[in-house]
This record gives structure tokens, sequence and C-alpha cells, in this order.
């Protein structure tokens, strides 16, 4: 089973077990991990997803998309060139059966 | 405004993205009081935007808008599969329909909208069906892969979302309209016009001055005599405000809750947000209520920052957004337009990606973006700061409007 481990600015760490095909952000909002809000349903249309990747696993992350590209400029957090990803766009399974992120400390 | 006690007891009517919005924020500000989300529905709260769209693709299960362990670790109350009746305004009580009381210091309305139903014959036929509610979404949902063809009513944007889920499936839709074109007002001539035959291309039959006489169980009747005969009629033709818990409580009401720019109905200690609540709007001037839910989060948002007492935020002003998914079709919609804006496309519209920014008096108001985000990301940051291009130059086909967003700000 995918697994997604999230780390928070305060250095507590949560870890979720998620179905294949699941994604970061869908796997954060059903398990209760606060500060990844997915308010647009996982759309790529609110940037409030927004995620770190740890540098290990950056290799195993899909491309990011036009969309993504373009709402990664509107994130509230500050856009990290290598790093940031929408959790909404990393489908869990395949490649990436592990990943680590750290939560920005905004999302709105 | 006097800032509150934190220990308020908060009951929010509505368990929807504006009523769990309050209670998030509400706690996350540091209100310590009892609180309580109270909604009709039975299902734990959810996300609305998928249900017409991933939700009918594949039976998925519908997405949480916060794990029940949210509510738990946050102390707030939910209650689910329970109507609110009656306010009591002068003992400061809500009535539900299971026989209990809630007593409140601050009430927050987040009703929501209830589907309009066409009134004519035949509308409550099995086979007709609306899409709003969970509930709604899991009968099309499983009606789909059974049906034959799909006649949806209305072409706004619930009803293209549905043809589009529906040809998807390689289903025959046919869409009845009885507007002379697509989204009545919410779009410009333009971009409705362009969607329009993006449907068409989709293989949808866009069905355009025709309105629903009859549902008869086989099918339907159009107002021009016509028959279509079809096992799945899915209605899509708009909704109206709830707001009969609020008038019977004697608050005023108008195509809404009349609230203030703070969101406060005409009783200090009752606000109304989201769907339900008509609002004076900083974007057009006028009282507007909108659905949507950027604005049900964010008027979630200013609520609980008023009920705290900081007024510092000022009056609820925040930017007006929108997003609609038609099969390949990504609109996104910054800012009010009105019926009068003047509509200048930005982009080319035979490429199938293009903006309308939408003028008024000279200053852009709002841009419709279609399958470009960066125009949209663009309009947002524009809109938000008060900045316009002129209508001219946007006609220009070298203008592009994510490139005047990144261009410093004459001093």
């Amino acid at each position: 089973m995918p697994k997604v481990i999230y780390h928070h600015e305060d250095g507590a760490t949560e870890t979720v077990a998620a179905d294949a095909g699941s994604n970061v952000m869908r796997a954060a909002v059903q398990n209760g991990v606060a500060g990844i809000v997915g308010e647009c349903g996982g759309q790529a249309m609110c940037a409030t997803c927004h995620v770190y990747v740890r540098e290990a696993h950056l290799d195993s992350l899909p491309e990011i998309g036009e969309d993504e590209e373009e709402m990664l400029d509107c994130t509230a957090a500050p856009r990290d060139e290598r790093r940031s990803r929408l959790g909404c766009q990393l489908t869990l399974g395949g490649d990436l059966e592990e990943v680590e992120v750290d939560v920005p400390a905004t999302q709105i | 405004m006097c800032p509150r006690p934190r220990s308020e007891r908060v009951v929010v009517i509505g368990a929807g993205h504006a009523g769990v919005q309050v209670a998030d924020s509400l706690r996350a500000a540091g209100h310590d009081g009892p609180l309580a989300v109270v909604g009709d529905e039975p299902a734990p709260p959810y996300q609305r935007p998928p249900l017409s769209k991933e939700h009918l693709a594949s039976t998925g299960t519908a997405m949480p808008l916060r794990a029940e362990r949210f509510f738990r670790e946050n102390r707030i109350e939910l209650r689910t599969g329970v109507t609110a009746t009656a306010i009591d305004r002068a003992s400061r009580i809500v009535h539900l329909d299971d026989g209990g009381t809630v007593p409140y210091d601050v009430l927050v309305l987040a009703t929501g909208a209830a589907n309009r139903t066409p009134a004519v014959p035949g509308a409550d036929l099995p086979g007709v069906h609306a899409l709003r509610t969970l509930a709604d979404a899991d009968e099309v949902a499983a009606a789909l892969p059974r049906a034959r063809s799909v006649l949806v009513v209305g072409a706004g944007f619930i009803g293209l979302e549905v043809a589009a889920a529906a040809r998807a499936r390689g289903l025959p839709v046919t869409v009845l309209e009885a507007a002379d074109r697509p989204l009545g007002r919410a779009v410009s001539p333009v971009m409705a016009e362009h969607l329009a035959d993006a449907h068409r291309r989709m293989g949808t039959t866009l069905r355009l001055g025709e309105a629903v006489a009859a549902f008869t169980g086989r099918g339907v009747v159009s107002s021009v005599g016509l028959e279509y005969a079809t096992d799945l009629v899915v209605v899509g033709i708009g909704v109206v405000a709830r707001t009969a818990l609020a008038a019977a409580a004697g608050l005023p009401v108008s195509d809404g809750i009349v609230v203030d720019e703070n969101l406060r109905t005409a009783d200090p200690a009752i606000y109304a947000v989201g769907d339900c609540a008509s609002h004076p709007s900083a974007h057009t001037g006028t009282r507007i209520r909108l659905e949507s839910v950027q604005n049900a989060t964010d008027q979630a948002r200013h609520v609980a920052t008023a009920i705290l007492g900081d007024s510092g935020s000022g009056p609820y002003a925040e930017l007006p957004w929108f997003w609609s998914h038609q099969g390949p079709l990504k609109l996104q919609i910054a800012g009010v337009r009105l019926p009068d804006d003047e509509s200048v496309p930005c982009g080319d519209p035979a490429t199938g990606r293009f903006s309308v920014c939408c003028f008024r008096d000279g200053r852009l108001v709002a841009v419709e973006s279609l399958n470009r985000p960066a125009d949209h990301i663009a309009a947002r940051r524009l809109l938000s700061a008060g900045r316009s291009p002129h209508p001219g130059q946007v006609g220009d086909p070298a203008f592009s409007l994510k490139d005047f967003a990144r261009r410093p700000v004459a001093a």
C-alpha cells in the first residue's frame, strides 16, 4: 500500500497509508492531515494542496503538467523551483509507492 | 466592533463548503467555545465540485471536506441528517426536526441553495434527475451506465458538465436550453458561442431557444412541440437560495438572505455566508449572490474573523473566481462580468485556448479563460491589485495578460 509521510513546520510527522491511484492531497484530506486544504477537490484549480517534496523522491515524480506549472505560480507559501508540487497531481502507486513531503506554513 | 468572548456558543446551520469552513476558521483563529455544525444531509460533509465531473466518470466515493478526525480533534459537534426547522431569535435557540434544540450566542446560516424545478407536468417522474447533492450524483452515476441516451435540461454549468461526462461515455446527448445561447449571463457572448461550438464538436446536440414543456416518463416534450425519447433526464436550470428558515425568523430576504458588508444579517447575532447570502459587492457596486466554492470559503473565513471581533480585515471584498470543467474544456473566471460590460477577446478563439477580458467604463473587471490557466492567474493578480490594461491593448495579437501582470507597476 502506498505511503505518504507529511512533515509539518513544527517538526511533527504523520504517516498515512493510501490506496494506489489516490494522491498526496486526497490522502491528506481523507486522513485529516492539517495544512493541506484541496479546496477545488483536486482539479489543479486552487493551489491549496501545495507541498515541498523531499529530495530523495524528486526522481520518482510525474512531470509537471502545464496547468500545475501555472498554478504553482500562485501558491500562498513561496514556490521552491525544485521541490514545489501540487499534492493533487502526485498520484500514488507505480513509481511513487512512498513519498515524503514538507507541508507549507500556509495554503491560503 | 467590540471583541466577542472567544468562549461564545457558535452554531452553524449547513454543513457544506461554507459551513464547515466557518467552523474550521473559527477554531484556527482561537475560538474556544462550543461549536456545532448542523447539516440536513445524512452524509458527512463532502466536496461538491467533483459531483458533476469525476463522480459521473467513475463510481468513486465522495471526497470528504474534512476527515472525521478533524471534527473530533477540533471539538466541532457535527450533526448530520438533522434539519433546522426554526430560529427563536428572542431566546437564541435553533429548533431541529428531531425535536432537539441548540442554543447559540452567534448563529451562522450556511444553508446554501436548492435546485430550481421546472414547473411543468411530470417533473417528479422517475428518470428525471437533478444534480446538487451527493445523493443526486449517486443516482445519476448509477443511471448513466444503463442509459441509452441522455437529455439535459438547461445549458448552464451543471448541465454542460453532465453533457460532457455523458458524451465521454459515448452516449447520445441532447441539451435543451430556453435561451438563445448557453450559460445565460454567466459568460460573455464570445465565450458562450465558443463553448456551444466546442460541445457540438464533442457530439452533443444543443437545442437553443427550446424549453421543456413536459416530462412523459419516456422522454421530454419541448416548448416547440418536439418529442425527445430518452431514458435519462438531468435537469440543471439553476438554483434558488435556501432562505425559508431566515425568512420565517423575520430576517430580510431578497434573492438570498440579506447581509451587510461583514455578512451580518439584520440580527447582529446572525450571519449568513455562501450560496444563500445576498451581499453588497465591492466588485459590482450592487448586491449579489454568488454560487461558488471560492465565495463559500472566503466568506466563511471572513465571518470567522468578524465573529471574533477582529474587524481589522475591513468589509468583505475578496475577488470572486470560479471554474468549470467540461470534458477537455477548462473554463476559469476571475471577477464579475455584468451584461453591459465590454468583452474583448485576448488570444485566438480558433485555437481553443484564449481569454475574454471584460471592461466596465474602460477598466478591467473580469477575465474568462479557456484552457489558459496562466491568464487566469494573471487576471486574479491584476484584478486584486486594481490594475487594468486598456481595452485597445488587449486586442493586439501580441498582448499577453501574463506578461502584463508581470510588468512592474509604473511609479
